[in-house]
């Protein structure tokens, strides 16, 4: 028997997830009103997302761990369960049973508080996060902005996480922090812009949408504004939730552990947990802008979602595995002087490639380019600072 | 559906409280760096209250600007001067009397305005709802003027901020 609010909804492996919460609305309609009907449906939505997170947190680790080991030429974690399956379970466990430990001299509340609202803005962003077709848990008509502005947030908790620790590597940590997620804000907002002038909308939904074209690979990277945009918003997404080669927040060679030094147990998993669901949130948005979403040939769109999310977190593994840390002024310097005149000038690109024919406009941008990087990099050449002097030095 | 109304309405009362509670925080907490977490706090209630308006532009770029951007900058003005963020200080002076006179000079003129305005709920003011799309159209089109001289300023002020932070010529000496 097919319920009422089935029909017309195709029984199809792209719609799994779809029919899934049709099926269980139109269970629960037999017995619930009208209006309890819609927080159902908000609730299902939430629930999904709210489990979502953590269990990508956690196998994240493992794939993190997994790849790491091999690309050191090591197994990796395979004790806890098949191929170390059972590994994040067991990470679990013994982080909830580690003694909290608080310094004395600590700001109780917002060091209690700092964990915990770490963890709110990067389940957030997850709602307008496209999985598959119709399956944005909510279609905001300023979805890219809302992932912008909710993960801008991000810079207060690990503040309050720093400063309320009252330890002079927390605070430079949370200095470090502060610095260079400003900095790459700017260039990580201007790549989104090119997008959002294509598509002419701001909706997550709608950018997808407008990607679509033969064996629905027509994905804004094959354009040369595409794969600038798509290559310095990548960057801009590693620096954005700390991961190496931008790891200076928490460089444990520098500041023992920056901001989280003095965390332990499940606090210092929660801010584990927020920066594992920024990077995947990150890859996740870096393949709705550039790479099409869900849209992809012969496979269910969530498939090629989630391909596509898991391939962009391979590729950062792949950087924390190979390249050293950057230096400070290197950092700061690579955001301002490099990223942002080349975002502003591929908004540029973007709006020419809009108004010429599609032969010429390849020329033109590809000339374009090419003199603008050869520009830059010789603009930025390596350089050797002059000789500071302390007069009281000796 | 008359009861989901209804809890949307508490719930927006109960923000409005919480806004409330967090604006006092900013005017009476004794340690600079609380008050403005708490200003943190109070904006991203009202950016809240701006999405259960329909105004969903405005909150985000609400959260974008006052959050992300200007309480990060007294954040980082607070812990810049490092002696300023352990300590406890006075949120009042001795001046503090004529200031709550003021305020309720200003709080009875405000009050006086809104109860004179007419606030007319007209069909089409209801119906109109400002879009992106509507806004970027007004900033290129009949707004074109005052936004190019916004810019001009912003750029004046990115200059004078590098030539302000550039290094000076070392003097040997």
């Amino acid at each position: 028997m097919i319920p009422p609010m089935l029909r017309g909804i195709e029984f199809n492996v792209d719609m799994i997830f779809v029919t899934a919460k049709a099926w269980i609305l139109s269970l629960l309609a037999q017995f619930l009103p009208a209006w309890l009907l819609v927080l159902a449906s908000i609730v299902i939505s939430g629930v999904v997302i709210l489990c979502l997170g953590p269990v990508i947190m956690m196998y994240l680790t493992l794939l993190e761990r997994k790849l790491l080991g091999r690309i050191q030429n090591r197994y990796g974690p395979n004790r806890v369960g098949k191929w170390g399956l059972l590994q994040p379970i067991a990470d679990g466990i013994k982080m909830f049973t580690k003694e909290d430990i608080v310094p004395a001299n600590a700001d109780k509340i917002v060091h209690l508080l700092a964990p915990i609202v770490i963890v709110v803005p990067a389940l957030m962003v997850f709602l307008v996060v496209p999985f598959g077709e119709r399956m944005t848990a909510v279609n905001l008509n300023i979805g890219l902005l809302f992932f912008i502005a909710v993960s801008s947030i991000t810079i207060l908790p690990i503040f309050m996480g720093s400063w309320a620790s009252r330890n002079k590597y927390s605070l430079l940590g949370g200095m470090r922090t502060a610095a260079q997620m400003i900095s790459y804000e700017i260039p990580m907002t201007l790549a989104v812009v090119p997008a959002i002038m294509m598509s002419q909308s701001l909706s997550t939904n709608t950018i997808v949408l407008s990607q679509v074209g033969d064996y629905d690979l027509h994905w804004y990277i094959f354009t040369p504004w595409g794969i600038v945009g798509f290559i310095v918003f990548f960057l801009c997404a590693t620096a954005e939730c700390n991961r190496p080669p931008f790891d200076l927040p928490e460089a444990e060679s520098e500041l023992v552990a920056g901001f989280h030094t003095e965390y332990s147990g499940m606090k210092f998993a929660l801010f584990y947990m927020a920066e594992y669901m920024n990077a995947f949130t990150l890859c996740a948005i870096a393949a709705t802008l550039f790479l099409g979403g869900w849209q992809g040939p012969f496979l269910p769109s969530w498939l090629w979602f989630f391909g596509k999310t898991f391939l962009l977190i391979c590729v950062m593994i792949w950087f924390r595995g190979t390249f050293p840390r950057f230096r400070v002024d290197h950092l700061m310097g690579f955001a301002w002087k490099f990223l942002l005149p080349l975002t502003l000038l591929n908004i540029l690109l973007t709006a020419l490639w809009q108004f010429t024919s599609n032969l010429a406009a390849w020329f033109w941008s590809i000339l374009i380019l090419g003199i603008s990087l050869w520009t830059l990099v010789k603009l930025n050449r390596t350089f050797v600072p002059e000789k500071r002097h302390y007069p009281m030095g000796n | 559906m008359p009861i989901l109304e209804m809890a949307a309405k508490f719930g927006v009362y109960a923000v409005m409280g919480v806004i409330l509670i967090f604006a006092l925080g900013v005017v009476t907490l004794r340690n600079l760096f609380h008050c403005a977490l708490c200003l943190a706090a109070a904006l991203i209630g009202i950016a809240s209250i701006y999405v259960v308006l329909q105004a969903e532009y405005l909150a985000g770029v609400q959260i974008l600007l006052y959050v992300g951007a200007v309480v990060t900058l007294v954040i980082f003005a607070i812990m810049l001067t490092e002696h300023l963020a352990g300590k406890t200080v006075r949120q009042n002076n001795s001046q503090s009397p004529l200031a709550i006179m003021a305020l309720l000079g200003f709080m009875a003129l405000i009050g006086t305005v809104i109860v004179k305005t007419p606030w007319p709920v007209t069909p089409a003011a209801l119906a109109s709802k400002v879009s992106v799309m509507g806004l970027g159209k007004a900033l290129m089109g009949a707004y074109v003027f005052p936004f190019e001289v916004i810019s001009i300023l912003l750029i004046a002020v990115l200059v004078g901020t590098v030539i302000i932070a550039k290094k000076d010529t070392p003097e040997r000496s």
